[in-house]
């Protein structure tokens, strides 16, 4: 007797939640965007907006504030100090020091005033205006481009209402990990950009298994009716998806757990990612794919 | 798909073999004598965000690098003009790389046309009317213009590798971004400031007459004579070390540039033990230094970097041999990273410092640790669940995964693509994709097996079905990944690269490879009863 976490033979009435799972698909995306907007927006991270970050691990025991206190009266006043780990702060501005004189005077000469030697500057990043804005428009660019490269590829393997399911899904998991990273108030950084385009992949590769299935059943028996063959399909595929999404999530829980902090948000909003992308291949793709049929059929009786 | 398991068998230990020789550099670093000639040289590279170090982007400002260029055509234009007798007055560089002058004589139009055609030839000429005679402004042809600018930009890259060399980093990475940017990544750099200051600095050397005649204080007041130009040096107070700006009044014209030296090197001066940069010209820099030291006997001469006064000493006597120093109140290392950028030549134009990632050794060595032990136990995580879920069928899966992880190492080894950190993710992702088409397939033997299939029909089944969704769904991946790697810089790049390898990988491993197994497995022994 084999191992199975979904028995075979079970048959969940998944089309039949359609209503249920809109509903919550609309509130976590406006929680999203509501989010968004009660932070003023983005909390677009240097790679973005431009700016500075310097983190520094210190070796003894310091507070924010002191860190703060020492920074008085420099150009990195206003700056955000977070803390990063053990004894180990980030310091953010939206100040670019692209001068040489500039951090030695800012940064280092008022730290080692407070600290005297017991720190260390373990990274400084500097990203002017100019580039923050090439990556703005790149990022923009390389979102929509990855769905529509997608949207291309999955209508040439299928149909096009089949792609347009998909790409609705991802446009919708797209949205929620935007909103969860609001949500936690994480930085918006490039990495939190390669996750959109990861989750992106993730998310059409489950839902390309549940087409494929679709297409099977629709080509093994013609004349059943589509809603029946899509929650046959999702049920025969449920046991691998829920394995495959589970490995997944197994192995970026350990990167969120053990790859330290640099990666942690990285992390996180894979695992929301992960756990997004599966459901909307079952809720957003498939279901959809029937939206889209039943919106079809009503133009056709239109027409006559 | 090939039939003969012995032809499969033998790809798979190729395959399997080829990735272990690329990775020997890597996991051994000594090798002894004989055997090292054998082995490739090339170790995983590994990223910044791993090994410490820093990443530089800089904007070359090629407009300058034009205006500069006009401002010595305008001069040369003047020479030929007068040479070939035309009239004309107010020969000027004007905003933008344009220059103006003023034609006095009717007939002058078309001789300046014959200089223009006969030496010349790249500039392009318009003309108004203008005080009785003809204003013309002059600009590069459009064509002249690009070339002017990409030379400009190979200078540039050339001055810059030849600084890094001078420097002395480990494998150092400079390329161009774009239309006029490059890239600069120095791992293991110690001092960044230091190394920014020395790629960022344009070096121009100059030597320049001090203008004697005229006075000072009036071109303060804002008199510039003609063909003079105001220059500031900085002057030490012994005392205090305060820095203070002192004024000099130049003529214009430049005698004399960096680019004529040979080399430059720090000495120490006898007398105080400061340091200065010794400086030696080539063969025709010595040549024309020796005429202009000559001319301006008992004048002063500037010397003057990147538009600052470094001293302006008198000529006491008629200079041969092309030697000459450069003082200044200099630091040991302000003069040894003076001698780098002089020796490895100026940049053609003025550079932005765009962005600037640096990170320290510690924090690579952190991140690698952590990196690692993630990898580690994700994929332990998987490589348990495999065998506890599928039996034997999971370990078959789990022997694919690790020659997955190994071909990823090997060939981001024998491609020289870096590993970052976020490329380790990548990796991590792999597995899962690749744990994926396996679990694909399983699922659809066990389907198969359910319907009453033997077990060697519910493999050939189970892998003929699944297969064309693992195609699916690896390409997608691939998509999603290379639209990455357009996008990508540094670490995203180095997340996408290691993706797409490792989802081709992935095609070969779980699909090729354990078929191999258990074909062998099953064409061999009598199988009856899989354990799935």
């Amino acid at each position: 007797m084999s191992m199975e976490l979904i028995k075979p033979g079970v048959n969940v009435d998944f089309v039949g939640k359609m209503k249920y799972a809109m509903v919550l698909s609309a509130v976590l995306i406006l929680i999203g965007i509501g989010s968004i907007i009660y932070h003023g927006g983005f909390n677009l991270g240097i790679d973005f907006a431009g700016g500075s970050i310097i983190q520094v691990k210190f070796s003894k025991n310091v507070s924010a504030d002191q860190i703060r206190a020492s920074l008085k009266s420099t150009k990195l006043e206003n700056s955000t100090i977070q803390q990063f780990g053990e004894n180990e702060f980030l310091i953010r501005t939206h100040e670019s020091f692209s001068d040489q004189k500039m951090l030695a005077a800012n940064v280092e000469q008022p730290l080692t005033a407070a600290f005297s030697k017991d720190y260390e500057i373990r990274r400084v990043e500097v990203v002017g205006s100019k580039v923050s804005a090439d990556f703005t428009r790149k990022a923009i660019i390389a979102v929509i481009f990855s769905w529509l490269a997608i949207l291309i590829y999955v209508t040439w393997r299928f149909e096009f209402r089949y792609a347009a399911g998909g790409i609705l899904a991802l446009v919708h998991d797209t949205l929620i990990v935007i909103g969860a990273v609001s949500v936690m108030n994480m930085e918006f950084t490039i990495n939190i950009l390669a996750v959109l385009i990861f989750v992106i992949g993730f998310s059409i590769n489950d839902t390309i298994v549940t087409l494929d299935r679709i297409r099977e059943i629709v080509k093994r028996n013609p004349k059943q009716k589509l809603g029946d063959v899509i929650n046959l399909a999702i049920n025969e595929t449920l046991s691998r998806t829920i394995l495959t999404s589970l490995t997944v999530f197994f192995t970026v829980l350990a990167l969120y757990i053990f790859g330290g902090p640099v990666i942690r948000d990285f992390a996180f909003a894979m695992l929301v990612g992960t756990v997004v992308g599966t459901y909307s291949t079952i809720y957003i793709a498939c279901t959809s794919v029937l939206l889209f049929d039943n919106l079809q059929l009503a133009r056709m009786k239109r027409t006559k | 798909m090939i039939k003969s398991l012995p032809i499969r068998i033998a790809i798979t230990a190729v395959v399997c073999l080829a990735a272990l020789y690329f990775l020997i550099p890597t996991f051994f670093s000594n090798l002894p004598s004989p055997l090292d000639k054998y082995v490739p040289k090339e170790k995983i590279h590994l990223g910044l965000d791993l090994q410490g170090g820093m990443h530089l982007l800089m904007e070359i400002d090629t407009d300058k690098a034009l205006e500069d260029i006009m401002e010595r055509y305008s001069n040369d234009l003047k020479e030929s003009l007068m040479e070939s007798k035309v009239r004309f007055r107010n020969v000027e560089k004007t905003q933008g790389a344009t220059m103006s002058l003023e034609l006095t004589e009717p007939g002058g139009k078309a001789a300046l046309e014959k200089v223009l055609k006969d030496q010349f030839p790249d500039l392009d000429s318009s003309s108004t009317a203008h005080d009785g005679g003809q204003l013309i402004t002059l600009k590069f042809n459009n064509k002249r213009a690009i070339d002017l600018k990409k030379l400009t930009i190979e200078h540039s890259l050339e001055t810059i590798r030849n600084r890094v060399d001078q420097f002395g980093v480990a494998e150092p990475e400079i390329i161009q971004e774009g239309e006029n940017r490059i890239l600069i990544q120095l791992p293991g750099v110690k001092d960044p400031e230091r190394a920014k200051k020395i790629m960022g600095q344009m070096a121009l050397l100059e030597f320049k007459i001090v203008d004697e005649e005229n006075s000072l204080d009036e071109a303060l007041r804002g008199n510039i004579p003609e063909g003079d130009v105001i220059a500031y040096g900085t002057r030490s107070d012994k005392s205090g070390g305060e820095r203070s700006k002192v004024p000099y009044l130049l003529k214009n014209k430049t005698l004399l540039t960096g680019a004529s030296l040979e080399t430059a090197k720090v000495q120490i001066s006898d007398r105080f033990g400061e340091p200065h940069v010794s400086i030696k010209f080539n063969s025709q820099g010595a040549t024309d230094f020796d005429r202009i030291t000559n001319e301006n006997v008992r004048k002063r001469m500037a010397i003057v970097l990147d538009g600052v006064v470094h001293s302006a000493p008198v000529i006491q006597e008629r200079i041969s041999g092309g030697q000459a120093q450069i003082t200044g109140s200099f630091t040991m290392e302000e003069a040894r990273d003076l001698a780098i950028v002089l020796r490895a030549g100026a940049l053609p134009a003025p550079v932005n410092i765009l962005e600037e990632r640096t990170v320290g050794p510690s924090l690579g060595s952190d991140s690698i640790r952590q990196g690692v032990l993630a990898t580690i136990i994700g994929s332990l995580l998987v490589i348990l669940f495999m065998v506890v879920y599928y039996r034997l069928c999971g370990a078959v899966a789990d022997i694919a995964l690790v020659i997955n992880i190994i071909l990823i190492l090997a060939a981001l080894a024998a491609f020289r693509a870096t590993l970052t950190l976020p490329g380790i993710a990548g990796m991590l992702l792999t597995v899962g994709v690749a744990v994926d088409a396996n679990i694909l397939i399983f699922e659809r033997i066990r389907e198969e097996l359910r319907t009453g299939k033997t077990a060697r029909l519910a493999l050939d089944t189970g892998y003929d079905r699944a297969f064309i969704t693992i195609i699916d769904t690896h390409i997608t991946g691939i998509i999603a990944a290379l639209v990455l790697m357009f996008f990508g810089t540094g670490p995203i790049k180095g997340f996408a690269v290691t993706t797409i390898i490792g989802l081709l990988a992935s095609l070969f491993t779980a699909i090729f490879i354990t078929r191999v197994i258990f074909d062998y497995v099953t064409w061999n022994f009598n199988v009856k009863k899989l354990s799935i």
